[in-house]
This record gives structure tokens, C-alpha cells and sequence, in this order.
């Protein structure tokens, strides 16, 4: 579980985030919604301590990461896995080095084992025969995948995602979404996912914030989201002409 | 000078970063090889060329214009000879390197920095500059001596070719001259000059590489600093070290 209290961050005298504290389910996929510039990915990459907050506290189960000192935030931080939105696999490297890069670094397994896991977690995200191509010669829907075995690679207790599908044609991002889903209940990592695509809302929200202008503005899940009153929400979720019409003709059923 | 303090005490804060403790010495190890090819090898080429034009137009250049009785023609040989060492194959090679180098370092970083590339390092508890920059540097620190080592003898060769073509002066007064005077210190005083300014191209341009913020635009903007910068460095850092070495 990640716990988020007060948390506040200014950039020079731009206020971003605005005293925002929630907490984030273990075994769940916590999304946290929002407009373009809202504030969300700040969010998360403060979250992860990519951005220092100016003031709050983030807890991880019952550790204050922002107490920690850089060494003891890096031993919270391997327990981390996160998909960014670009994916930000290494462009000088293989889809297989990628995925192997943390196994490298943390752990002491052999060559051997490292290709078996690599394999399983490139098995997992549905992507094979691909372990010799380099980022470039793969698709957005294949980077973010290959992302997503990375994020996975250490059996991590938290996963960020970073706008999954953003970019990708619908089908495939229902697909990253089912993906995230499902390694959520497989691993019972903390998943948390930034989006503003309602499908993603509407499928595997069982936890939503909504991020407004840098405040937590609203609290719930996927089926409460379509019954709020919360105006601003409103206007993010119903924001098309068909999805006027729809709530229109539900408040008339009602 | 606020910025020129800013940027100042922001490289010397990555540069601790830098030298921090790695995380596993066999991972750097294969960064390293990398850089190896990246700032070494990939070099070799255009060092060669370089320097055998220049040792050759310096040749000619001395031949043509000291065109004196009073002068012995040997001094054409011993001129090729010390110009290479003293000031081109260290000053001018590192010129040409912080453009070739220089800009590939700062780009490189700065398109891993905007694609979120050190971001994911970041996230994974890796000290992402060490891992970056450190490689680079003693890439750098390894190659640069070798580079000048192999530009003195390249650049002497363009001169005797030179010679040998030309007819300007005889083989035998210029190979003299090569021979004449030589004072073994103005190696040590080269190979000192490259190793510095070997730190100086990698590491600034690292600095402006690493810190990049917003788009592609300023990731060119970034590599043309590197360049600038690190080049106004080289030439700062030739005359102190001069003074320093030959006073």
C-alpha cells in the first residue's frame, strides 16, 4: 500500500500540486485521471521520487520515503517497476538487453537463468521473437509491452504506469490495460496507472482519482464515476458529444 | 556571473555524482566498452586524416616561409616536430574532439534525458549519472593520451611525405631536424595537456548533455553548448597548464 498525505510541489512559483493525500490499495490498479496538465505525472513521478515534493509525506507500506536518504530510497526503489509513457527503453540496446538490464544490476543469476526469466516475463506480455530487435524496429504497442516485462523483471511490489496506452490504436490499448490487470492480480503489486482515456477508466479502475488544476478532486471507482456530481469530473468523463447525449438519456431513464 | 555560477556549482554536484561508488562494477565495465568504441575507436579516422594534413600544411608552410640563408633548413623538420607536439596533436585534436566527441555526449544524453531513458535509470535505484557519465569519462582519460600519441606521429609522417613529395628541402635535413634538440619533457607536457582536456570535453559535455530539459530543440541547443564551452575550456586550460608546465 502507498499512503500520500499533504503532498504539495511548486516549480519556481507555479503550484502544481495542491495538498493531496490518498492512499493506494495493494493487489489493485489505482488510476489516477485527469486533463492534460493537470498535474498527473508529476504526481506519479513524485510518487516514485523522480521529483522531490516541496511538502507532504509518501509511505510505502509503513516507511516514509521522503525521510529516507538517497541510499535508503534506492532500496525502495528496486521493489519499483514503472512503465513511463514512451516506454524509454534503451535505444542502444536489444528488446532482450532491455528486459535484462535490472536482472543485471540486482541480481547475481546466470546467464542462463537471466534469459529464462527474461523470456517468461517477454512471454507474459505476449511478445516473442523479438528478443534480437532494438526499440526502433518495433511498434508503440511492442515498446510499451517490452516496458511493461522491464517494469515487471524484479517481481516488483509497486508499478507505476505513466499513460500505457497513450498513443496506441484502441484495441491495442485495451490490451496493455487487460496486461496491467492482469500482472496486477497475478503479482498483488500496488499498480498505479495514469490516464485520461476513459475506456481504461471504465476497465480496470477499481481505484480513480481525479486530479484538478493540482487537487485531488474526486475520490472512487469505476462504477461511481458515472454517478458523481463532482462538476469538473463531469466535464472530463462526459467530455464528447456522444457521452452528453448518453448521460443526457440516463438522467431522463432516471 | 549568477549563471555563470549557477551552471558552475551544478556541474561540480554532478561531478559528485559522478564519482560515487558504483553499483555493480561488472555493468559499468560493459558501459565502459561501449564508450570505448563510442569516443575511441570511432575516432581513429578522422584523427589520422586530420593530423596528416596537418603535420603535412605545417611542413610546407615553415619550408615556404623561411626562406633565409641565415636559417638552416633543418629547423623545417625540428618546426614540424615540436608544432605537433607541443600544440597540435594536444590544443587542436581536442578542438576537433570536443566537436566530434563533445557533441556526440551532450546529444546522446540529451535525447535519453528527454525520452525519459534516465528517468527509468532514476526509478530503478540507479545512480543514472554515474552510470552514464563515469564510463565516458575514463573512456575519455584512456583515449586522449593515445590520440595525441597517435597524432605526433601521424602529423611527423605528413610532413616527411610532404618533404618526400615536394622536394622542399632534403629527407636528410629534415629527419635531422626531427632528431635535433629533442627534449623529452615536451611529451610528458602533451600527454598531461590531453588527459585534462580529455576530463574537460567528457564532462562538460556530459553536464550539458545529463541536464537537458523540454524538447528536441533544446537537445540541439544543448550539443552546441557542449561544443562551445567545453572548446572555451581547452583553450583556457592550455595557457594556465603552460605556464604551469613550461615556466
Amino acid at each position: 500500500m502507498i499512503r500520500v498525505e499533504h503532498l504539495t510541489k511548486i516549480f519556481e512559483d507555479k503550484l502544481v500540486l495542491d495538498d493531496i493525500s490518498c492512499t493506494f490499495d495493494k493487489g489493485k490498479t489505482n488510476l489516477i485521471i485527469g486533463q492534460s496538465g493537470s498535474g498527473k505525472t508529476v504526481f506519479l513521478k513524485t510518487i516514485v521520487g523522480l521529483i522531490t515534493p516541496t511538502q507532504g509525506d509518501i509511505f510505502y507500506c509503513d516507511t516514509n520515503f521522503t525521510q529516507l536518504n538517497h541510499i535508503q530510497q534506492k532500496e525502495i526503489r528496486k521493489k519499483i517497476g514503472m512503465l513511463f509513457q514512451g516506454a524509454a527503453l534503451f535505444d542502444s540496446a536489444t528488446v532482450e538487453e532491455n528486459v535484462m538490464f535490472p536482472l543485471h544490476m540486482f541480481t547475481d543469476m546466470s546467464d542462463k537463468e537471466k534469459i529464462e526469466h527474461v523470456n517468461f516475463c517477454l512471454e507474459r506480455v505476449n511478445v516473442t521473437g523479438a528478443n534480437d530487435l532494438f526499440p526502433s524496429e518495433i511498434s508503440g504497442g511492442m515498446k510499451k509491452r517490452v516496458g511493461l516485462a522491464r517494469a515487471i523483471v524484479l517481481n516488483p511490489e509497486y508499478l507505476f504506469c505513466d499513460e500505457p496506452n497513450s498513443g496506441l490504436d484502441p484495441q491495442t490499448a485495451i490490451l496493455i490495460d487487460e496486461l496491467i490487470k492482469d500482472i496486477t492480480d497475478e503479482f498483488h503489486t500496488t499498480t498505479i496507472v495514469n490516464t485520461h482515456d476513459m475506456n481504461s477508466v471504465m476497465g480496470i479502475g477499481e481505484k480513480v482519482i481525479f486530479i484538478h488544476q493540482g487537487k485531488k478532486a474526486w475520490e472512487g471507482n469505476n462504477k461511481e464515476i458515472l454517478n458523481s456530481d463532482n462538476e469538473a469530473l463531469n466535464k472530463f468523463v462526459f467530455a464528447n458529444q456522444m457521452a452528453q447525449e448518453l448521460r443526457k438519456a440516463r438522467s431522463i431513464k432516471k | 556571473m549568477r549563471i555563470l555560477l549557477y551552471h558552475l556549482g551544478n556541474y561540480f554536484i554532478l561531478l559528485t555524482k559522478v564519482f560515487a561508488r558504483p553499483e555493480k562494477t561488472k555493468a559499468y565495465y560493459r558501459q565502459f566498452i561501449q564508450e570505448v568504441n563510442n569516443i575511441g575507436l570511432n575516432s581513429m579516422g578522422i584523427i589520422l586524416i586530420i593530423s596528416l594534413f596537418m603535420g603535412s600544411v605545417i611542413t610546407l608552410q615553415t619550408a615556404y616561409n623561411t626562406e633565409s640563408p641565415f636559417l638552416p633548413k633543418y629547423l623545417i623538420g625540428l618546426g614540424c616536430r615540436d608544432s605537433m607536439i607541443l600544440e597540435l596533436s594536444s590544443t587542436m585534436l581536442a578542438l576537433i574532439m570536443a566537436g566530434k566527441v563533445g557533441s556526440n555526449i551532450a546529444s546522446e544524453l540529451g535525447t535519453m534525458r528527454i525520452t525519459e531513458q534516465i528517468d527509468a535509470l532514476e526509478s530503478m535505484g540507479i545512480n543514472s549519472a554515474s552510470y552514464l557519465i563515469l564510463p565516458k569519462i575514463v573512456a575519455s582519460l584512456f583515449f586522449f593520451p593515445l590520440f595525441t600519441i597517435l597524432s605526433i606521429i601521424i602529423g611527423i609522417l605528413g610532413g616527411w611525405l610532404s618533404v618526400a613529395i615536394t622536394g622542399v628541402i632534403s629527407i636528410t635535413d629534415f629527419n635531422y631536424g626531427l632528431q635535433y634538440g629533442f627534449n623529452p619533457f615536451y611529451i610528458t607536457y602533451t600527454l598531461i595537456k590531453s588527459v585534462i582536456f580529455g576530463f574537460i570535453i567528457s564532462s562538460v559535455s556530459s553536464y550539458y548533455g545529463y541536464t537537458v530539459e523540454g524538447g528536441a530543440l533544446e537537445v540541439g541547443r544543448a550539443s552546441t553548448k557542449a561544443v562551445v564551452y567545453s572548446s572555451i575550456n581547452v583553450l583556457l586550460f592550455n595557457v594556465l597548464l603552460t605556464q604551469l608546465l613550461m615556466s
